[in-house]
């Protein structure tokens, strides 16, 4: 893709203007806004994400993001594929939560058909997203931690999401691009293990989320770099479109899970962490505390399975009637929907997104602007973005 | 399996499936079955609220699968957004998703659809603008909900639909010099042939 040099022109920031002029004598030595550009290639962007920033010293003055490097046309293609075939498209959106991304496409194609499927088969999907939503948030905590200098935390973080996607591969058959989910239920029945193995992995998950909890939160370094930074109200992250941690730390108790309970949610017992502040600290301590409700989730889960039909009654090749179907669910970086107009047959006529961390990252240049470079780093990393489905 | 194989019984009723030539007689196609469409207490009462409440604008309300849907002419786009946004009866606060769907070769037309959501009034719904082939063009909603800003770019990339009023409709997921709309229908998907 072209426009890697692009840093001045119709797209971005006009380099080097109007304060070049140099300072007349006897008054005060002037400054020179500096532009320095960020990425595609850079280790804070947590992917192939660009931004120029102009600055005067330390301080941003303005940012202009730029997305687009990894864009597939994702939507386009799902259009020509099979509803089945798609779920392997959606395992590639949002790469780091494969099964909650999963999960929204199945429901909205079983929402279209109104097929319902079968207890248990609802209970294994949650359980799997839940634990997804631990291992993504656990990789935040350590990459978050990186952003600011911290080494250590990212070791054990890795190394309690290790022993997710080891049962992730155990059930599925694949560490990530997992495929698992079909629509009316899921691919195959877990193991007769299953429950014990994932009872003692949340026992494991318990000590490493306190661990990352008590290396990070309350460190007066991490405290210094988080509080006060990147803020934003309540009302702003809405008219912006925010969701998940990111609407939540500004302290709007806006969750799909109970705004509109899908699957079995509704018969599930967990709490909505919000913050108060809108800033970085609590965009981190909600996920910190989201962790937790999500093994909650998981022990509920577990003492509600029975045995039973993992499969709903649906014609291998998903053959929806004529329509159209919005259906959303939370993922651990906010409100992924997708949207399928149907014509009758076995491939949508269109279907859409609402990836998350794309609305999420609009925001990015009102949260950063009058902040110190350092911390547009910081604060790009609480917004905790994919580039797989940024782009799409 | 090869062609003369028997056609299955899922297709073909039985006693049929023995004789070959009567099971390949044209048979009456069924038509397309539509999704049944149902809403919610909440829908319901929003979907008698709204013709009253958009009366001067011309809207069309009616319903898709537990979503109310409201078409509008897409002159008053802008109008009925504020409006809906502002009164509190309504109170949409939270764009969700906005898109465009491509209908040109059935109508000619592209669909712009917002996703709107109340978070105090727990209500939803989609509003629909239609807008011709020729230059497609439908008034920016940045001015009542900031989020729509890269919806509309996106968008502008991918369907050439123009968002008058969009403080900096440049290509967002594109490169600058792409030519083309690689969303639309008419575009295809592969520029090369499969063998």
């Amino acid at each position: 893709m072209n426009g890697f040099g692009n840093v001045s022109g119709a797209r971005g920031l006009t380099a080097l203007s109007g304060s070049e002029s140099p300072p007349s004598p006897g008054s005060e030595p002037g400054t020179v806004d500096m532009m320095v550009n960020m990425g595609p290639q850079h280790p804070a962007t947590h992917g192939v994400f660009r931004m120029e920033l102009r600055v005067d010293g330390e301080r941003v003055l303005d940012l202009v993001p730029h997305i687009g490097y990894l864009h597939r046309g994702s939507e386009k293609l799902c259009e020509h594929e099979l509803y089945s075939q798609i779920i392997t498209l959606f395992d590639r959106l949002d790469y780091v939560s494969n099964f909650n991304n999963e999960l929204v496409l199945v429901t909205a194609v079983e929402k279209l058909m109104s097929v319902e499927p079968p207890p248990r088969a609802e209970l294994i999907r949650i359980i799997m997203c839940e634990f997804n939503r631990i291992a993504s948030h656990l990789l935040f905590y350590g990459t978050f931690a990186i952003d600011m200098g911290a080494m250590t935390p990212v070791l054990y973080n890795f190394r309690d999401r290790e022993k997710v996607q080891a049962l992730f591969e155990s059930v599925s058959g694949a560490r990530m691009m997992h495929n698992y989910f079909r629509v009316g239920g899921v691919k195959q029945d877990v193991d007769a293990d299953f429950a014990a193995r994932a009872l003692t992995l949340c026992d494991d998950l318990e000590r490493g989320v306190d661990d990352s909890d008590r290396l990070l939160s309350e460190n007066a370094i991490f405290i210094e770099r988080t509080s006060g930074i990147g803020v934003i109200s309540g009302e702003a992250a809405l008219d912006w479109g925010l969701s998940g941690p990111v609407l939540r730390a500004s302290g709007v108790p806006y969750d799909v899970r109970v705004e509109e309970p899908y699957s079995r949610y509704a018969e599930l017992d967990f709490g909505v962490p919000v913050g108060s502040a809108g800033d970085c600290w609590d965009r981190f301590y909600v996920r910190i505390l989201e962790a937790r409700e999500s093994i909650g989730i998981i022990r509920q889960a577990i003492a509600l399975m029975e045995p039973g039909e993992t499969m709903a009654r649906v014609r291998q090749i998903a053959r929806p009637p004529a329509g159209e179907v919005y259906a959303h669910c939370e993922n651990p970086r906010g409100d992924l929907g997708v949207y399928i107009v149907s014509d009758g047959g076995e491939r949508p006529y269109r279907l859409k997104v609402r990836p998350p961390s794309f609305c999420n990252l609009q925001a990015l240049r009102d949260l950063t602007v009058g902040h110190y470079i350092a911390d547009a780093v910081v604060i790009l990393g609480t917004l905790d973005i994919v580039l797989g489905e940024v782009d799409r | 399996m090869t062609q003369t194989d028997p056609p299955s019984s899922e297709n073909f009723p039985p006693g049929e499936s023995d004789d070959g030539a009567a099971a390949r007689a044209p048979r009456h196609e069924p038509e397309t079955p539509q999704a049944a469409v149902a809403l919610s207490h909440e829908g319901e009462a929003l979907a008698l609220a709204l013709p009253d409440a958009l009366a001067i604008y011309g809207v069309d309300v009616g319903a898709a699968i537990d979503e109310v849907v409201c078409r509008v002419p897409v002159d008053h786009v802008v109008e009925v957004c504020r409006q809906l946004k502002d009164e509190p009866g309504f109170a949409f606060d939270y764009l969700r998703l906005l898109t465009v769907v491509d209908y040109v070769e059935q109508d000619g037309e592209f669909e712009v659809v917002y996703h709107l959501y109340s978070l105090g009034n727990h209500h939803k719904m989609m509003l629909k603008a239609r807008t011709p082939e020729g230059r497609p063009s439908v008034p920016s909603v940045t001015g009542v909900w900031r989020g729509a800003d890269w919806y509309e770019r996106e968008m502008h990339d991918l369907f050439g639909v123009d968002f008058p009023g969009h403080p900096n409709l440049v290509p967002l997921v594109l490169p600058d010099d792409f030519e083309g709309y690689p969303g639309r229908k008419s575009y295809p998907l592969n520029d090369y042939e499969e063998w």
